[in-house]
């Protein structure tokens, strides 16, 4: 009995018909921690003490009934460290944050504490959430447990990788410009981010908040579904959720998908894409029109021009942002100085890693006078013309297919030297999230090395149901791949 | 194009200070980015409006109120310096 291969909804209802305890799911669980991590670093805290005295709470509470209509009743889930919870460090990994405390609790932990999870650690990420394989982390890179000398991809490489390895049932990640979707397609994972408004940023430490959402990774469609169940809704604290009249994300999980109509971006294959991961997604494509969808290519307007516009806008708000890191209210302040001055630049210049400060730095840039037209304005009528281009994509379609990342993981190290580089590689997921759109990454196969394809479904805005439904009914056509590692 | 005084300047307004020994690097880095920024100079924007978010969003107003005066303390416990339920900085008045 492998407890920690099931799946979080397996192991909620084995734990709600008595097979299993909330503690033993706990020990198990806590236990393939300390026998992976020293080799992939996917955690910056575990908690042990915590999650056992929780562990307690919730089987009460589960043996009372009260949790009989929670589909994460007793499930250990681990948390992206950008997201706060009270008293336990969230450190976004950087020096800046290393010894902050938060004095409360994210919506999205309050949710996840009413509906009985047990939260079982704090998860590894690029510094602020800025790169794309988890290595400007302060406590250095996760490595990918499909291979250990290759990156997790990021910023939520440490909650791919947990999940991947067995060293979670079930993550939450933050997707900024494909933070979710690119490491659950480097790791073999599924991860859902919702269109923006759905879930509360309400303790979600900022990034650019135009674009930041948290969503679930696990290894299932199904996981995700029940997840989101749990933690989207309107929250008063974040005015920019979107009220919406249904969150029941896992009714929507049905096979059927006859008459489903799914557009494939012409501009999406060829050029630019590994030729190993296109034959992937095409693959993927004939699986969803072999169970009755209608699959099609077509031209998606304006999206090579997306990156460009996510860098000035993400690093625009990110300049913003992350002024409040001055070394007075909280987070690190440098040890010696002589005036006030000494105190801001000190703190931040040695307390932010080299990736922030670039981005910090483009961002103050393009919105300096003289140049605030020509780049920020000019990304913000970009970004009118890609959202434009998706909403006449969704008058002929139901769900966009094509792939999370144009190619499998990367070595370590190949990325850090080249920031432009790093940034190509998000060709596929920040049009996503200037559109504020929802996007899934599912596996979808290996490619030669032994290394996971990930195929991404794009939604139409609070569309979550259709990529969901579409995502299960492929993921119920075979068998969830473990990495070698978990054998 | 950001040239070495452009440098001086942009860190100045994010608040940083940059080794003479970063600087040659970093006007580089930012170089080949805003040149790979600038592609998006090829699609016609004529007659387009920004767009700030993706949703229309309407302004949510509330009274503007303290209801967390009680947590002072919780929310003083991550300063680096404090005293007397106040942040500590250096002298910042010539007297």
């Amino acid at each position: 009995m492998e407890i920690t291969k099931w799946s979080a909804r397996e192991l909620s209802d084995k734990i709600k018909a008595g097979d299993i305890s909330v503690s033993e799911a706990v020990e198990a669980q806590l236990a393939q921690i300390e026998k992976k991590d020293a080799a992939y670093n996917c955690y910056t805290r575990v908690l042990p003490e915590e999650a056992r005295k929780r562990a307690k709470e919730v089987q009460r509470r589960i043996d009372s009934g009260e949790l009989e209509n929670s589909p994460l009743a007793g499930v250990p889930i681990a948390i992206k460290d950008n997201i706060c919870t009270k008293g336990i460090l969230t450190t976004c990994s950087s020096r800046m944050l290393k010894d902050f405390k938060p004095p409360y609790d994210a919506a999205v932990i309050e949710r996840l504490n009413a509906a009985g999870a047990v939260i079982i650690g704090k998860l590894n990420m690029d510094e602020f959430a800025m790169g794309s394989t988890t290595e400007t982390s302060w406590f250095g890179p996760t490595k990918n447990p499909w291979d250990i000398t290759r990156v997790p991809g990021g910023s939520s490489g440490g909650a791919a990788a947990a999940v991947a390895a067995g060293e979670a049932f079930l993550a939450l990640g933050s997707d900024t410009g494909g933070s979710i979707r690119q490491p659950s397609s480097f790791c073999g994972v599924t991860g859902i981010k919702p269109t923006y408004g759905t879930v509360s940023r309400y303790g979600l430490i900022a990034y650019a908040s135009s674009l930041d959402q948290i969503g679930p990774i696990a290894r299932t469609a199904e996981d995700c579904a029940a997840a989101l169940d749990v933690i989207s809704g309107a929250d008063k604290r974040d005015s920019t959720c979107i009220s919406q009249e249904s969150y029941a994300y896992s009714e929507a999980l049905t096979q059927d998908i006859k008459g489903m109509r799914i557009g494939i971006p012409s501009g999406y294959l060829g050029e630019g894409l590994d030729r190993e991961v296109e034959q992937g997604i095409l693959k993927a494509a004939d699986v969803l029109a072999s169970l009755g969808a209608v699959v099609e290519e077509f031209d998606l307007k304006a999206v090579d021009y997306a990156i460009p516009a996510y860098y000035v806008i993400a690093s625009a708000e990110a300049s913003s942002n992350l002024s409040r890191y001055d070394g007075v209210k909280y987070g690190w302040r440098i040890p010696e100085y002589e005036d006030l001055q000494d105190v801001y630049l000190g703190t931040r210049s040695k307390g932010f890693g080299s990736e922030v400060k670039r981005r910090m730095m483009i961002g103050a840039f393009v919105l300096s006078s003289g140049y605030y037209d020509a780049y920020y304005n000019k990304a913000l009528k970009v970004k009118a013309l890609i959202k434009q281009g998706f909403d006449e994509a969704f008058r002929a379609y139901d769900c966009i297919l094509g792939p999370a990342a144009p190619t499998t993981a990367m070595k370590l190290g190949e990325s850090l030297s080249d920031p432009l580089k790093m940034y190509l590689g998000d060709i596929y997921t920040v049009s996503v999230n200037l559109a504020g759109l929802p996007g899934i990454s599912v596996p979808c196969g290996l490619d030669s090395r032994g290394l996971p394809i990930g195929m991404q479904l794009i939604g139409r805005a609070f569309g979550e149901k259709d990529i969901l439904r579409a995502a299960y009914a492929y993921e119920r056509t075979r068998e969830y791949m473990f990495a070698p590692c978990t054998e | 194009m950001i040239s070495e005084d452009t440098i001086e300047y942009v860190a100045a307004l994010a608040k940083l200070k940059l080794e003479e020994d970063q600087k040659e690097k970093t006007i580089e880095d930012l170089n080949r980015i805003l040149t790979y920024i600038d592609t998006m100079n090829e699609l016609d924007t004529d007659g387009i409006e920004p767009m700030s978010h993706a949703f229309e969003l309407k302004n949510v107003f509330r009274e503007d109120v303290v209801t967390n005066e009680e947590d002072t303390e919780a929310l003083l416990a991550n300063a680096p310096v404090k005293k007397d339920g106040c942040f500590v900085v250096p002298k910042t008045v010539e007297t």
